[in-house]
């Protein structure tokens, strides 16, 4: 005994007792070491129940060693960092964990919701179908919520997880899953022959079941050649072993899925450091030796806390020095489970009886029966005395009929082994069955992908060690590598005889899935009403449906289908296998991509300028974008809007206009390529002219729109909307690779090489003349409206010069290379001052477009065409463009589609809202007569009223007509007029003067 | 999933974007309606071999036609796309 440790042996076992470790479970003060789990922790500390199970709240202890445990299950951490369904079996211990149990209130010894137990029988497969099917209001209100308050498996943090994830990429030539004997051998081959190895290991200490099970390799213990296998690996320059990492699933391509957990074995991450990291691994080969995981015997009470299997018994024994259990009896039908009796009496604990569902049992075992004084019982354990305090009393059907009973205060329990075949089926491969050990092996495995050792059925320590050597060297050979690998580690291959036996005829409760409390009536059950089918048995009964995945209950529950259905096992077959192997945080998932960094950010060229200015910001796709631009006193942000639009009208401002997508086409057929991608003609568009251009998609509707110049005869330079920029980008790409090869043109993105700013308003020139150099003419005759080239600026920049208007103003754009993007937001502000210079946001230039009747993203909408837009005229018919064929369907030119018109308010101080429906006046609302919808709205400062533009059936002959505008997500019903969509200057004069 | 772009080698799958099937080819001008239209709509749900557009937008920019089939994900050869699906005129 040490420090209260009541369970704990006085020496042995891989832990550090020089570090004693505080923890705390439910509230009660425990101490364990450095290299326990928290279950080898409570159970050195003498603790049997740690859980209630999720239906009938039964009492649960812990089953396993390892991370295919269903009952062990904790809430561990507290606060933010509490995590629900933690495997105890897998959570290492450090100082000042803190550890609740689940499902359970007020307490675990006394949980009201056992009484579960006493209405068992509503809770039998299928009961959620048949049980709350009716009334059907009840559902939502009463029985869903009861249920997950009464079933629930653990609480989540309920607040954001303050850790930080990281996702990372790794490449090599041989990855090995799994630090057992075979992926040893194989990880050892592989690197001594040169390849690049990665071995991923879950455990935190490398050598799987050598690290329980001892054994003797190349004539020394086991423990000792591990140690000297891990020295000699970390000789070896390419060979980089991962603890704490879980191989959980194989991708296309030979990419591999990895949890490593950095830092979940302290009590939070070091300053810097991340949770977890999720790997993805490209490996040109794959060696599984994923071992395999025992499995159950279904009989009743097989639930109760101290029943545990046998592999797991003798690791808490050996491995951790903590014994589960002072007198042991072993309930087996295989030669394995016998190891646990070896390592027990090893360990000076006392063994009750062995009872063996074999006909026979080896001379070695009956003289180490008669030794150790214990006797060996050939039948079954058909029933458990004992509760929350554990095993009492063990009731066995002898072979032959008569009853025993046997007293104990534990229960190793081993019904064989099953390969973990789940990496290898996940590409939708079946395992097959194997009548030897009674057990599903891989059938073949994704490419590149060879299991070896146990998980290929292979549960001799020789047969692991020369599998797996075997395999390492043939994937380093397959993947190039041809050094010398040595011959492969010999060891001895431990008899393995089993009879089948998977479930136990009895009284009582039998488990079959403990997470899920499914139990071999409720398969029986589902047999007998027709749910035959694996996947049908999995999902009416949730057989294998929790977070363990059925890893120890699986093929026994498909075992009792085949019996009750009267097939075998292989005709009965298994589910398919889905990853991830074991559950992965979707913080992993998510890695830094959350919160502000959930996606990349672009900033304009103004931006760190803009941010002086007080802008307020708005995210246009991964934009930052000025929005308006606040000045003391006003009261909200219509206020500037509208002091922004009237300073542009009356005098000048400008706008960051650089988040445009721009490409420069050059080559001899650019002009004949940009025929063929817009809908109007620029192959006659003169050297030094811009021109307005919209492209459609194939099938006729339109794509985007933006103006594009002539900069030289084999040059142009095309802008496209903000949110279009890349797409287009690729369209035109495909236009130029696979469509049209024989054109002599190529692309250049060049969105992010410009600057660009807009600059509007009757004193444009003025400005401008302060910053382009005097010899360049800006008169109406030197640079008339559309006119677009390259000038000179002052201090001798050179700069793309654009007449082009959005504003309806006289305006320019002008594009310097982007470092220079600051300074000019600068410099307009510095030389604009004489003219009252006002920087705009992108409200004020959207209030604008709106008084102008131009269209932009709303009206873009992907069900529009170019006569919807009243934009029909410029379809050429001279020449063939992408989409000409389609944009001329019956429906897409029918005379009643919904085409955009200006709407305004009857009630002159009424406020609109795009989406509001468009209804003929005097109709009641409904879908027969909705005519169309409000698309885009502004409080016009010029008008002195609310504005919009609007997609109406008929909408161009209708102007003039007051309709009903129908807004039932704001309540709101009101009249307004269609009328002409441009608002503002509607001959355009004041853009040409 | 990765593709051995034939300009920049093997890429994960995140560089490239998938467009769809490469098998159908852009009419001539001159083509009618219901020529266009298949064009435009019709496309076979192929279990098995099937040669599809892939964009290497990550990378090189190119357009790729990419024989993959969609029973095992297995890409049995990628190739630039260039010109496959341009009209033959007077085929
Ligand atoms: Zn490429």
């Amino acid at each position: 005994m040490a420090g209260g440790q009541t369970n704990r042996l006085d020496s042995g076992g891989l832990i550090d007792r020089s570090a004693p470790l505080n923890f705390r479970f439910d509230g009660k003060t425990f101490s364990g070491f450095q290299g326990d789990t928290l279950a080898s922790a409570l159970i050195a500390n003498g603790v049997k129940l740690v859980g209630r199970s999720f239906k009938y709240h039964r009492p649960r202890g812990i089953l396993t060693a390892g991370s295919e445990e269903p009952n062990a299950l904790v809430e561990l951490r507290t606060g933010a960092r509490r995590e629900p369904n933690t495997k105890a079996t897998t959570a290492e211990l450090y100082e000042g964990l803190e550890a609740a149990s689940q499902n359970r209130w007020p307490s675990l010894r006394h949980d009201v919701m056992s009484v579960n137990q006493l209405f068992a029988p509503i809770f039998v497969a299928g009961f959620y179908y048949k049980t709350f099917m009716w009334p059907a209001k009840f559902w939502e209100a009463v029985y869903e919520p009861a249920i997950r308050r009464a079933a629930g498996l653990g609480r989540a943090a309920g607040v954001a997880d303050p850790d930080h994830y990281d996702k990372a990429w790794a490449h090599c030539d041989v990855l090995v899953a799994g630090s057992g004997p075979a992926g040893l051998a194989a990880a050892l081959a592989a690197g001594r022959s040169g390849a690049r190895v990665i071995l991923c290991e879950e455990d935190f200490s490398p050598g799987g079941r050598l690290l329980s099970d001892g054994g003797t390799i190349e004539g020394l213990p086991a423990a000792e050649w591990l140690s000297r296998t891990l020295a000699e690996l970390a000789t070896l320059p390419d060979v980089r072993i991962m603890t704490r990492t879980t191989l959980f699933g194989v991708y296309d391509g030979g990419t591999y899925g990895a949890i490593e957990r950095v830092n979940d074995h302290l009590p939070s991450p070091p300053e810097h450091q991340v949770r977890q990291r999720l790997w993805r691994i490209v490996a040109r080969r794959c060696v599984v030796a994923a071992g395999a995981i025992e499995r159950p015997i279904v009989f009743a009470g097989n639930d109760t806390p101290s029943v545990m299997m046998a592999s797991a018994m003798r690791t808490y024994v050996a491995r951790y020095a903590a014994t589960p259990a002072k007198r042991i009896a072993l309930f087996t039908n295989n030669e394995d489970g016998w190891r646990t009796v070896e390592i027990a009496l090893g360990a000076g604990l006392q063994i009750a009886a062995v009872i063996d569902a074999r006909p026979d049992v080896s001379p070695a075992h009956r003289s180490l029966a008669s030794k150790g004084g214990f006797p060996v019982l050939h039948g079954s354990v058909s029933g458990v005395d004992g509760g929350k305090d554990g095993v009492k009393k063990i009731a066995v059907s002898l072979t032959g009929g008569a009853r025993a009973e046997v007293e104990a205060d534990g229960l190793a329990v081993s019904g064989g082994w099953n390969p973990a075949v789940g990496l290898t089926s996940y590409h939708r491969g079946r395992p097959k069955w194997l009548d030897d050990i009674a057990a599903f092996v891989p059938d073949g495995a994704p490419p590149g992908m060879v299991a070896v050792g146990a998980a290929n059925g292979a549960f001799g320590l020789g047969a692991c060690l020369a599998q797996g050597f075997a395999a390492g060297s043939a994937a380093a050979h397959d993947a190039g590598h041809s050094g010398k690998a040595g011959t492969a580690p010999v060891a001895d291959d431990e008899a393995f005889s089993l009879t089948p036996l998977w479930h136990v005829a009895g009284k009582g409760k039998a488990f079959v899935d403990y997470q899920h409390d499914v139990t071999a009536s409720d398969i029986e059950l589902a047999q007998r009403e027709g749910f035959e089918s694996v996947e049908h048995l999995k999902r009416y009964t949730t057989l294998g449906m929790a977070t363990d995945q059925g890893k120890t209950s699986n093929v026994a529950g498909l075992a009792i289908m085949a019996a009750v259905s009267g097939r075998s096992i292989p005709e009965t077959g298994t589910t398919i296998y889905r990853p991830p192997y074991v559950p992965v945080a979707i913080g992993a998932f998510a890695g830094h991509h959350r919160d502000e960094t959930f996606h990349a950010t672009r900033l304009t060229p103004s931006h760190h300028w803009a941010a002086e200015q007080g802008a307020v910001f708005v995210d246009t796709g991964l934009w930052k974008r000025a929005q308006w631009y606040p000045r003391a006193g006003e009261k909200d942000w219509l206020e500037s809007v509208t002091r922004e639009v009237s300073a542009v009208r009356g005098g000048v401002g400008f706008c960051d206009v650089s988040t445009l997508g721009k490409i420069d086409v050059h080559g001899a057929d650019a002009g004949a390529f940009l025929d063929r991608v817009y809908i109007n003609t620029f192959s006659n568009l003169a050297v030094g002219k811009a021109r307005y251009g919209l492209m459609l998609r194939e099938d006729g509707m339109v794509y985007d729109d933006g103006t594009t110049s002539r900069l030289a005869e084999d040059h142009y330079f095309l802008t496209t909307t903000t949110a279009k920029a890349g797409l287009v980008m690729q369209h035109l790409e495909f236009c130029r690779q696979v469509l049209f090869p024989e054109l002599d043109v190529q692309l250049t993105s060049v969105s992010d090489q410009w600057a660009q700013f807009s600059i509007a308003g009757p004193k444009t020139r003025d400005l401008l003349k302060e910053i382009v150099d005097p010899a360049e003419d800006l008169s109406n005759e030197g640079f008339p409206f559309m006119g677009a080239r390259e000038v000179r600026l002052r201090g001798g920049i050179k700069a793309r010069l654009f007449r082009i208007s959005f504003s309806g103003e006289m305006a320019f754009e002008i594009s310097v290379p982007a470092r220079f993007g600051d300074a000019m937001a600068r410099n307009l502000m510095l030389a604009g001052a004489p003219f009252g210079v006002t920087p705009y946001g992108t409200e004020a230039l959207g209030v604008m477009r709106v008084e102008k009747g131009h269209i932009a993203g709303p009206e873009l909408s992907g069900t529009t065409t170019a006569a919807d837009l009243g934009l029909g005229k410029m379809m050429s018919t001279k020449k063939d463009f992408i989409g000409r064929v389609m944009a001329g369907r019956e429906a897409l030119v029918a005379p009643d589609r919904q085409v955009v018109v200006g709407i305004k308010p009857v009630d002159k101080a009424r406020r609109l809202r795009s989406g509001a429906h468009i209804i003929p006046k005097g109709q009641t609302p409904g879908p027969g007569n909705d005519q169309g919808y409000v698309t885009s709205v502004c409080f016009s400062p010029t008008s002195d009223q609310w504005i919009g533009l609007g997609l109406v059936e008929r909408g161009r002959e209708r102007m003039g007509e007051i309709v009903h505008a129908h807004d039932p997500l704001r309540g709101e019903d009101y009249d307004v007029e269609l009328c002409n969509p441009v608002f503002y200057d509607p001959d355009g004069g004041r853009q040409r003067g | 999933m990765r593709i051995v772009c034939p300009f920049c080698g093997e890429r994960e799958l995140g560089e490239f974007t998938y467009l769809g099937d490469a098998k159908p080819v852009r009419p001539a001008a001159g083509a009618s309606e219901d020529e266009v239209f298949d064009y435009v709509y019709l496309r076979d749900n192929v279990a098995g071999e099937t040669s599809e557009y892939w964009y290497h937008g990550g990378g090189c920019r190119t357009w790729l036609k990419i024989a993959r089939n969609t029973l095992t994900h297995e890409i049995s050869s990628v190739e630039p796309a260039a010109g496959a699906g341009a009209a033959k005129v007077g085929a």
